[in-house]
């Protein structure tokens, strides 16, 4: 049998304090963050929406949540903006990575203004979004 | 010419496509749910209650809610491949995560069901 294990002595620097990541790297960095945040979330988000379509009780824990302060900081809603930019960055991103599998945005020029682009769409919906619901 | 032998449990193609399905599914229910709460006649609890109960939006967010945990679990099994190197303890945080999903897909229909 062939030998499976290729051994390469390529030089290594992951000193993540001092690498520069390029725009779409911080793309797909962000890409894997909003994830988690939305993975770990999950309970709260359907614990949310679960109030939210219940009777007048639940209706009324799911209005109590919503104007939950701490320290005069709505802290649900706060919460709930920043998961609604992993929400929005995870989409245009998600859709970004869909198009460079279908071979559109590879070369490099195209990729950073696509990284430019989800990075700017995403924030700016967030807050037209968020003026919107808030 | 470099010689390559190609080894794993092939599953890399399947997750890959499966990720794809189930985000197309997700970002299709989203124009879906957008659409109907821009159309809701009022914007209160009572409009949005009566949008969830009905059965075809009931079955869509169903299926949202599944693409979701499924979509989850690639991704979060992915990072758990990548950071956690210990097979017992990456082994027991597969465990954990799939149980959570699970469970959260049974708290969904729950919730949707009771509607």
């Amino acid at each position: 049998m062939a030998e499976a294990v290729i051994k390469k002595n390529r030089p290594k620097h992951l000193n993540v304090t001092q690498i520069r990541l390029p725009l779409p790297g911080i793309v797909s960095i962000l890409h894997r963050v909003s994830g988690v945040g939305l993975f770990l979330f999950l309970p709260m988000l359907i614990w949310l929406f679960g109030a939210s379509v219940g009777g007048p009780e639940q209706l009324d824990t799911y209005h109590a949540a919503m104007a939950f302060t701490l320290a005069g900081i709505p802290i649900i809603k706060l919460v709930l903006l920043g998961l609604m930019w992993a929400f929005l960055h995870h989409f245009c991103a998600g859709i970004r990575f869909i198009l460079l599998d279908v071979h559109v945005g590879v070369d490099l020029p195209a990729a950073r203004l696509g990284a430019k682009l989800v990075l700017a769409v995403s924030l700016a919906l967030t807050v037209l979004i968020g003026a919107l619901v808030w | 010419m470099v010689k390559r032998l190609v080894v794993g449990a092939h599953y890399g193609f399947r997750d890959w496509l499966a990720q794809r399905v189930t985000a197309t599914v997700m970002a299709l229910y989203t124009v879906y749910l957008l659409v109907r709460v821009a159309l809701m006649p009022t914007h209160d609890n009572a409009a949005w209650h009566t949008l969830m109960a009905g059965g075809f939006t009931k079955f869509l967010t169903f299926l949202f809610a599944l693409s979701l945990f499924y979509h989850a679990w690639v991704g979060v099994r992915d990072i758990w491949m990548d950071y956690v190197k210990p097979l017992g303890l990456r082994l027991a945080l597969h465990v954990l995560t799939l149980l959570a999903l699970i469970g959260y897909s049974g708290w969904m229909a729950q919730i949707l069901w009771r509607l």
